[in-house]
């Protein structure tokens, strides 16, 4: 969900000579690139899904390391030769790239997305010893294996909900009205069910207006949500709270508008009704829900550099979680490596636990880690769509616009 | 729940079943007749969606019209898969079936993934949100239109099998392949032709297919199990079996859906496949097999 | 019984077999952590395909849902541990009946009924549909969200919970792919051995000249799933997290298969130089892709799908009984 921004040029081509090939018997070590010119960049290895079944997702958090290296010259920072792998949406996969990279002389391992895989690698990287800095992931148990050299610069799944829901309060109470009551529909794989899971347990804390009137759980491979929907018009909810993913969230759009079905608001916790695929995809039809989700604050620089960078790269993209998360990953690595002054991974990794970036792009005072490696200091935004563009509603700090509701009836959108 | 909610979702069930009925109908001419476990099923219906995709995005052509092109494209593409690569394997046994034709899906998903990128393709048409409000009932345009295009196109696949003689010709060598060769079939030809044929089908329901779902690269292999459930749920080598298969799942899908919880659909799918395997393995319409 | 087990092996092919053992069994001592984690993977794959091999090679059943016996023996063994503290070799006693009782099930549901060939291959796979979502549903076992193992230490090795390095799982793969080889010979050699190969020639010629078919297909599943489900077990304290959706899901069961349908069904080494060629194959294409610049998602896939179809079209039997051809030992075939 988070997005790394990444500057174009941190994607090179490694220049490896030669010996690489048929490498069978050799695998794994070839051999290490020409020793750079004074000022040793940084080796860091990106792991991400790049194809199979989350190849959109993996690809697009791509974007965040494309971006990531003219932003952080711009910064200051040490460069980063970024070495790339792919997980191919896969433990096993994941965990042997993970191997080769650090065979090659990866120095910290940046990743993967998906909790599974990042799971694996977070094993590999504490028995070899290399940081480990996960820019997407929510599952809870990462973080609580007592890992050393494990970090992560994003919100787990409890967090998110903390935040989804006070940011709700905050809209609420901005707006003037609140819907009475709400239909739960959700996604039925990792980060759906560890959503369901903890609104047991967070909710009651907040004392939200609304209750929730049904739960309705759904195959994350579904092709059609009809019955979903089906049912959830039949509870005539006020609003529909969501945890869901991008292709979903179109079906989803598309069934209320066939089924003639449009809730007073949509709230979702998690990705997909904010991303560019959803926008460009319906249109106008895709005006009005609010998302709440780990989000860049627009007022903060860092920020403003990232969007403008990510402009130069490709005009009709929106700056995402995505993009945002998997940069702030590699601001991170170059960040310690500044202060460590050295690339030995212990340094690093304790420079990493001491970090403390104030000028980030994440919505929050920053990023810092506590003794178990996660950042416990990020704050989610909440996201409404208008227009084809994105506008923070939430929290006051971060907010350049202001909630609005009901939405506006589907059939009556030109 | 009120009854109108039940009838939404059963119409839009049988609907839904309609079109997998068609994409199983291609299945089952491959699969009864030429008797390989087509694996890249999926693959050759996500191809024709992405061809769609293509037309559609290029020359902004609807793809209930560019169905027949498609196909054609499709039978072709069959034709010569099945003449060139596949044919040696008809005799072979199903594991180095299952085997050559994962190989072709894993090209053709991955070579998807290379030239159109991982994110779901779709086509927006004038009638994509429309619906039919009949009383308590709102039929979704897109599925009545697919649902209707799936029963024109098995009527004209049934009587290609009935009343030419090349489908005769097909269906002799399924019956009895030693027969057919003594009599003079070029079996060599007709497998190819019924191949090509199988394929033109599912390229056709991909064409309709795109009008209610998205396509990704990987969308095949769900495809593929879906239509093996249905051929053999329906029973193989019947085409009316093929379409009351797709329907039965489709149904089934829905309802199980509405009454229970959603996330659980597909094991119904796979509870009636495997009553069908163990009390009826015929299937619904098919023949018992000596 | 040794001498038994070597009969009818040509020395040359003994010497090869034990220079191959010996160098497995220093491979450590050389490889990088990265070959260690490779070769791993290939031996999960050798001895996982020996044991799906029993069930196809030797009796003819085509198993498309292996995975669900994988899955069985990991979430079985993962949730003992993680809710009792139950070490994995304890978990395996209980995780072993079970698996072999499940296929026992399924083997004895599609035997009686008669059902053969696609349609039995079609069974399995709906068997594991229902695991995998099933377990998205069982929240004892931490559902969709998965079961994560507690990993506490890498500096000593722990055989008996099986905490420890790569090392560690390295050698129990090993052990286990040379006894499974081991175990398949005796098999085959033995009475149990010539009946399945009279029931996979011609059912029913061997129910004719008055084997009891029923019996002898039932104790292949049996084996083959027990066999298999102790690689979940390993699976999951290797890995040390499991989810339905990656663990029961069918691409899964296919990568099970490929290495012994390319290295030569019903053949003993066939599975074993299957997965040998398969994953190096694989991280060759990497490495080779890497090394050319081309940094392309999906590429790789695309060359690994044309080398099988090349493979399959030109070796119709599997490379090894070609291979064996080749290298002058005439292995008797299975």
């Amino acid at each position: 969900m988070s997005h790394q921004q990444k500057t174009e040029g941190a994607r090179i081509t490694r220049r490896t000579r030669s010996a690489g090939l048929g490498a069978a018997a050799v695998a794994g070590v070839t051999p290490f690139n020409i020793v750079r010119a004074q000022g040793a960049a940084l080796k860091v290895g990106v792991i991400l899904p790049r194809s199979g079944y989350l190849a959109g997702i993996g690809q697009d958090c791509q974007r965040g390391v494309d971006i990531a290296t003219g932003v952080l010259k711009d910064l200051g920072m040490p460069a980063l030769q970024i070495m790339n792998a792919d997980t191919e949406s896969n433990v096993e996969t994941a965990r042997s790239r993970a191997e080769k990279l650090i065979g090659e002389g990866a120095q910290a391992l940046v990743g993967a997305f998906d909790s599974g895989q990042s799971s694996a690698i977070a094993q590999v990287a504490e028995q070899k010893g290399i940081p480990f800095i996960i820019n997407i992931a929510a599952a809870p148990p990462i973080t609580e294996q007592g890992y050393k050299f494990v970090f992560r610069n994003f919100p787990t799944a409890p967090m998110i909900l903390r935040d989804a829901f006070i940011d709700q309060k905050e809209v609420f109470a901005a707006v003037g009205s609140a819907p009475k009551t709400a239909v739960f529909m959700h996604v039925n794989d990792t980060f759906g069910t560890a959503m369901a899971g903890g609104i047991g347990a967070v909710m009651p804390k907040f004392d939200m207006p609304y209750k929730i009137v049904q739960e309705i759980a759904y195959d994350p491979a579904a092709r059609d949500l009809s019955v979903e929907i089906s049912k959830a018009k039949a509870t005539g909810a006020d609003a529909l709270l969501m945890v869901s993913r991008l292709n979903d969230a179109i079906l989803l759009t598309r069934e209320l508008v066939k089924q003639r079905w449009t809730p007073m608001a949509i709230f979702s916790m998690g990705p997909g009704w904010y991303e560019d695929q959803y926008l460009k995809t319906l249109g106008k039809l895709s005006d009005g829900p609010l998302s709440f989700a780990p989000w860049y604050d627009p007022n903060k620089k860092l920020s403003k550099q990232l969007e403008a960078a990510l402009a130069k790269l490709s005009a009709a993209i929106n700056l995402n979680t995505n993009h945002v998360y998997t940069f702030e990953a590699l601001l991170i690595a170059a960040d310690a490596y500044k202060r460590a002054g050295s690339a030995d991974p212990t340094a690093l990794a304790d420079a990493i636990r001491k970090t403390n970036i104030t000028d980030n792009a994440s919505i929050g005072p920053g990023i810092q880690f506590d003794a178990k490696g996660q950042n416990d200091k990020i704050v989610g935004g909440a996201i409404q769509n208008r227009g084809g563009k994105l506008i923070t509603v939430a929290p006051k700090a971060a907010a350049i616009g202001k909630a609005e509701w009901p939405l506006t009836p589907y059939d009556k959108r030109a | 729940m009120p009854v109108d909610i039940y009838l939404n979702v059963a119409v839009g069930g049988i609907l839904t079943g309609l079109v997998y009925g068609l994409m199983a109908l291609g299945l089952s001419v491959i699969f009864g007749v030429v008797r390989v476990v087509n694996f890249a099923h999926g693959e050759m219906m996500t191809m024709a969606m992405y061809i769609a995709v293509t037309l559609f995005g290029a020359f902004h052509l609807d793809p209930l019209t560019m169905m027949v092109p498609i196909a054609a494209v499709m039978f072709a593409f069959g034709y010569l898969l099945q003449v060139r690569l596949i044919n040696p394997f008809v005799t072979r046994p199903e594991y180095m079936q299952f085997l050559l034709l994962v190989a072709v899906a894993i090209i053709i998903i991955n070579s998807l993934l290379i030239i159109y990128g991982p994110d779901a393709r779709n086509v927006q048409t004038s009638y994509s949100y429309d619906s039919f409000q009949i009383g308590p009932l709102i039929v979704d345009a897109t599925k009545l239109y697919a649902g209707i295009a799936a029963v024109v196109v098995a009527a004209l696949l049934f009587g290609f099998f009935r009343y030419t003689r090349q489908g005769t010709a097909i269906r002799a060598c399924a019956d009895n392949y030693t027969g057919a060769l003594v009599v003079g079939l070029d079996v060599k030809h007709l497998y190819a032709l019924t191949f090509g044929v199988g394929a033109a089908c599912v390229g056709a329901a991909g064409t309709m297919l795109l009008l209610i779902f998205d396509v990704t690269p990987s969308a095949g292999p769900a495809y593929t199990l879906l239509a093996f459930v249905i051929v053999i749920t329906g029973g193989l080598g019947s085409m009316v079996g093929a379409l009351i298969g797709g329907v039965l799942i489709g149904f089934t899908e829905a309802m199980a859906g509405l009454l229970f919880s959603p996330s659980a659909k597909s094991m119904f799918a796979f509870a009636i496949l495997v009553l069908v395997l163990l009390f009826r393995p015929q299937g619904i319409m098919g023949k018992r097999t000596a | 019984m040794i001498a038994r087990l070597i009969a009818d092996i040509p020395p040359r092919g003994l010497a090869l077999f034990g220079a191959l053992l010996v160098a497995l069994i220093a491979a450590p001592i050389f490889a990088g952590d990265y070959l260690l984690t490779v070769l791993i993977v290939i031996l999960y794959f050798a001895y996982v395909g020996q044991a799906w091999n029993i069930m196809m090679g030797f009796v003819g059943q085509l198993s498309l849902g292996h995975a669900l016996y994988v899955g069985l023996g990991s979430y079985i063994a993962a949730a003992l541990f993680v809710r009792f503290g139950v070490g994995p070799w304890w978990g395996l006693v209980v995780a072993v009946p079970l698996a072999a009782a499940v296929g026992a099930c399924i083997g004895f549901l599609a035997f009686r009924f008669r059902v053969a060939g696609v349609y039995f291959a079609i069974l399995t796979i709906a068997f594991a549909e229902f695991a995998r979502v099933g377990f998205d549903h069982l929240q004892w076992t931490g559902g969709s969200g998965g079961l994560f193992l507690p990993v506490t230490q890498y500096s000593y090795n722990d055989v008996w919970r099986l905490r420890g390095h790569p090392v560690m799982f390295y050698y129990i793969l090993l052990a286990a792919t040379a006894l499974a080889f081991v175990l398949c010979r005796a098999l085959l050699q033995s009475r149990v051995g010539y009946f399945w190969r009279a029931i996979r020639e011609d059912e029913e010629a061997a129910r004719s000249a008055g084997i009891d078919t029923f019996h002898y297909k039932m104790l292949a599943v049996v084996i083959s799933a027990a066999m298999t489900s102790f690689a979940g077990v390993i699976y999951a304290f290797y890995y040390n997290n499991l989810f339905p959706e990656q663990v029961f899901h069918i691409l899964r069961s296919i990568e099970i298969i490929l290495g012994p349908i390319v290295g030569g069904v019903g053949t003993l080494f066939g599975p074993i130089l299957g997965a040998f060629l398969l994953t190096g194959l694989a991280e060759t294409l990497t490495a080779a892709l890497a090394a050319l610049g081309i940094d392309l998602p999906g590429a790789k896939q695309v060359f690994y799908g044309i080398c099988l179809l090349l493979v399959v079209t030109a070796l119709p039997e599997g490379v090894w009984p070609w291979l064996s051809r080749r290298i002058g030992l005439t292995e008797r075939k299975t």
